[in-house]
């Protein structure tokens, strides 16, 4: 199977992701956006990996999955903390800073 | 010559010169400094004492003189050095300075000794006894002056005189200054001196610019030398011009008007000042610059004219003179004319041997006329005290001759002195204005005939006002009461009267026919004059003219007078002659109407013109109308135009503009900025692909 194959999806995967992070309002999914477009960049890196005979693509998404895990812990922390104060987590209606 | 090459048969005290100067300023000085504190008598024979050192000087110069004859200059002090220009105050002792010096001083000192008898009852008259030490300290300062005028060696240290005298001068005429008409006629009549006085010495000082320009100097010896190459037009500007300071000083027509009214001065002055020296300063000027006057013909005959006009016309207007010392004013300026007549045909010893001999009667008879109004003023005090006859108050006028008559018994002193003078103004045989005024006569009729003719007429009006004075003064009945109680003056008065009296009976010795000892030591200095043979014949008609003026003032004054007293005193005439002169003798009384002619043509042309020069372009041209409207205005407009449209308009505009310019920006900035978080990760997201799609495509 081509190695083209994995780069479309993963870019099928970005795009979906960024899509989703620009259109949807509820934080939640924004935030599943936004792991999807890391893992579109991980596949991406495997792919590459797999192309070059190289492991450093490999390696590098050990990094991305161990940072993103971070990025939930505190991504997921501020959700909870914003839901307290709002009792919704429709990002729209986080814009105090307009004001 | 100067002083180390003097080499003389006898003693010799040139270097003394400085010492006429020095000994009246360490008088005047002295007096200012401690004259509070001593009394009349010491403080005039202080002032006394430093004219007589002075006069002793002078004597000793005269004789240093004789022995070696030659001028002598005795360098004194350096007064301006201003790169090759200095001026040196340098006293130059010749036969002529020394004959003005000896003038000068020696009346001085004899007018002195007399004012402090004048003085002392004249500040009581008056009813200010403290300017008494003033009187003597103003005197002394004017022998100052006119030592330095006389003793110049150069015509900038005789402007330096020049100017003192004329500033005594005015001092001493405005000594009472608050008194006279309306309280301001003295102060008036001085300052009439002191700006006729300035007009002469413009002249005079044109005439000292053109000589620095043209030859570079002062000095009068320096002047001469270069004179004789120098243009003939050139001579000539500088001696007309000199003539004006000289119509100024010696009160000479057109110049003469402040004169008469100088009479406002106490008589010692009229005397000293305005009779005997300071006036005679223009004669003096002349004879001292004969190298250049010698040189125009034409400037010379200027001068004779002036002079012998003026000698005319003043005696004429003296004839209608009812004021004592009015008369003696007038009849100075005609004796001024005969002077300034004589030095302008040359003949300068002639000139200067009047003036020596004009100087001892005039003296004496202002003098004289001094102890009148004196004795009159006694009378006039001694009747307001003992409270009868004509209580006339201040009016009465005891200058006025109308009031006066039969002094003769009265004050006999006086009377003879005044004789003496008398016949010595009007020149009879052998009396010293007889030998001078014939020595005149004799040079104008050889040398300008038209002069002597002048001349001789004036002699006859001379003598005929003389004549008049003296009948109406002493003679006939007195005919006011203060003049009936009138009493002899004081000894100290009386003493410098006779020595005058004397030396105006034989002051005519200086210069006999033959021997002419006066022109023979005049000549050292003024080398083209030479002696003159003695002319009978001028001298007998000089004397008739003389005698007929007697005459015929005796016949006017004394046998028709005799008749007019018979009449009523409402249609008695005060003066003979107004019935028989009728306008003419208007005319004289009021001087010809030279002053209101003055007034008419000059002086209130010239008030109209500072009236506009002050009122329409002064203030309303250039104060209110250049000051107020186009500076003071446009600078308000110009003031308002930077605080209410630039300031506020253009400088704010900018500041505010930058503010609003702001403001709007970052409202359509704000635009920009949702609040939503897509928006925000859109932008990022499109910034990514920019800076991606670069980097792939550069």
């Amino acid at each position: 199977m081509p190695v083209t194959y994995y780069f479309v999806l993963s870019a099928i995967l970005f795009t979906i992701g960024a899509l989703g992070v620009l259109i949807r309002r509820n934080a939640i999914v924004v935030f599943m956006s936004v792991e999807l477009m890391l893992n579109a960049a991980n596949l991406s890196f495997v792919a590459f990996s797999q192309l070059y005979n190289t492991l450093n693509g490999q390696v590098l998404v050990f990094f991305v999955i161990t940072v993103a895990a971070a990025e939930v812990a505190v991504g997921l922390a501020l959700i909870v903390a914003i839901f307290k104060t709002k009792h919704s987590i429709n990002i729209d209606e986080l814009h105090e800073l307009k004001q | 010559m100067f002083l180390s090459e003097a080499t003389a048969s006898g003693p010799t005290f040139f270097y003394l010169v400085p010492l006429v100067v020095i000994i009246p300023l360490a008088g005047l000085l002295f007096n200012i400094i401690f004259g509070k504190w001593m009394g009349e008598k010491a403080i005039g024979w202080i002032g006394s004492l430093a004219a007589g050192l002075a006069f002793l000087v002078s004597v000793l110069l005269g004789i240093s003189l004789l022995n070696h004859p030659e001028q002598v200059i005795v360098p004194f002090l350096e007064w301006i050095s201003i790169g090759d220009f200095e001026v040196a105050w340098a006293f130059q002792v010749d036969t002529l300075s020394v004959t003005m010096m000896l003038v000068v001083s020696g009346v001085g000192t004899l007018i002195h000794v007399y004012s402090i008898g004048y003085m002392h009852e004249d500040v009581r008259f008056q009813g200010d006894p403290g300017r008494f030490r003033r009187f003597f300290v103003f005197m002394n300062l004017f022998i100052v002056t006119m030592m330095v005028l006389v003793s110049a060696d150069s015509y900038l240290m005789l402007f330096v005189g020049w100017e003192g005298v004329g500033l005594c001068s005015y001092l001493l005429i405005g000594f009472w200054f608050e008194k006279g008409k309306d309280g301001i006629g003295n102060a008036l009549a001085a300052k009439k001196a002191f700006v006729t006085n300035r007009i002469g010495d413009f002249g005079l000082l044109i005439a000292l610019f053109i000589m620095f320009w043209t030859f570079g100097t002062l000095n009068f010896d320096a002047v001469f030398a270069e004179s004789a190459q120098a243009a003939q037009t050139v001579i000539m500007a500088i001696t007309l011009l000199m003539l004006v300071g000289v119509a100024g000083k010696s009160a000479q027509i057109p110049l003469y008007v402040w004169l008469p009214d100088a009479m406002a001065g106490p008589t010692p002055v009229s005397a000293l000042i305005h009779a005997a020296t300071m006036v005679t300063a223009g004669v003096y000027l002349i004879t001292r610059s004969y190298p250049l006057y010698e040189s125009v013909q034409q400037v010379q005959d200027i001068v004779a004219l002036v002079g012998g006009i003026t000698a005319l016309f003043a005696a004429t207007i003296a004839v209608g003179q009812f004021d004592i010392k009015k008369i003696l004013a007038y009849s100075t300026i005609s004796q001024l004319g005969f002077m300034v007549a004589a030095v302008g045909i040359g003949a300068y010893a002639a000139g200067m041997f009047h003036l020596v001999t004009h100087a001892f009667f005039k003296a004496l008879l202002f003098l004289g006329a001094g102890s009148v109004i004196l004795g009159i003023e006694h009378g006039h005090h001694h009747l307001e005290h003992s409270g009868s006859g004509d209580k006339g108050g201040g009016k009465f006028d005891p200058q006025d001759i109308r009031n006066m008559g039969g002094l003769r018994t009265r004050m006999k002193t006086t009377f003879w002195v005044y004789i003496v003078g008398t016949l010595a103004l009007v020149g009879i045989f052998p009396f010293a204005g007889f030998w001078s005024k014939d020595e005149i006569l004799v040079e104008e009729q050889i040398l300008f005939p038209p002069a002597y003719w002048i001349l001789i007429f004036a002699a006859f009006l001379t003598a005929f006002y003389m004549g008049r004075q003296v009948l109406l003064v002493f003679f006939g009945n007195p005919r006011s009461k203060a003049v009936e109680h009138a009493k002899e003056s004081p000894a100290l008065i009386k003493v410098p009267l006779i020595i005058l009296a004397f030396l105006s009976a034989f002051g005519g010795i200086l210069n006999l026919p033959r021997l002419h000892s006066f022109t023979i030591w005049l000549e050292h200095t003024v080398k083209v004059i030479h002696p003159l043979d003695f002319n009978i014949i001028a001298a007998v008609i000089a004397t008739l003219v003389g005698l007929s003026g007697l005459l015929a003032s005796w016949l006017i004054y004394s046998w028709q007078y005799q008749k007019l007293q018979d009449l009523p005193p409402a249609k008695r005439p005060d003066d003979p002659l107004r019935k028989w002169l009728g306008p003419i003798f208007t005319g004289l009384e009021n001087k010809w109407w030279v002053d209101e002619l003055y007034w008419a043509v000059i002086l209130n042309p010239y008030i109209t013109l500072s009236r506009f020069l002050a009122e329409v372009i002064d203030w309303n041209f250039w104060h209110d109308w250049f000051h107020n409207t186009v500076i003071a205005r446009s600078f308000v407009r110009l003031a308002n135009f930077l605080a209410n449209v630039f300031d506020l308009g253009f400088i704010d505009g900018i500041a505010n503009g930058l503010a609003s310019i702001t403001v709007r920006f970052a409202g359509s900035l704000r635009k920009i900025q949702t609040g939503y978080v897509r928006n925000y990760a859109l932008t990022v997201f499109l910034g990514v692909v920019v800076i991606i799609g670069y980097l792939i495509l550069r």
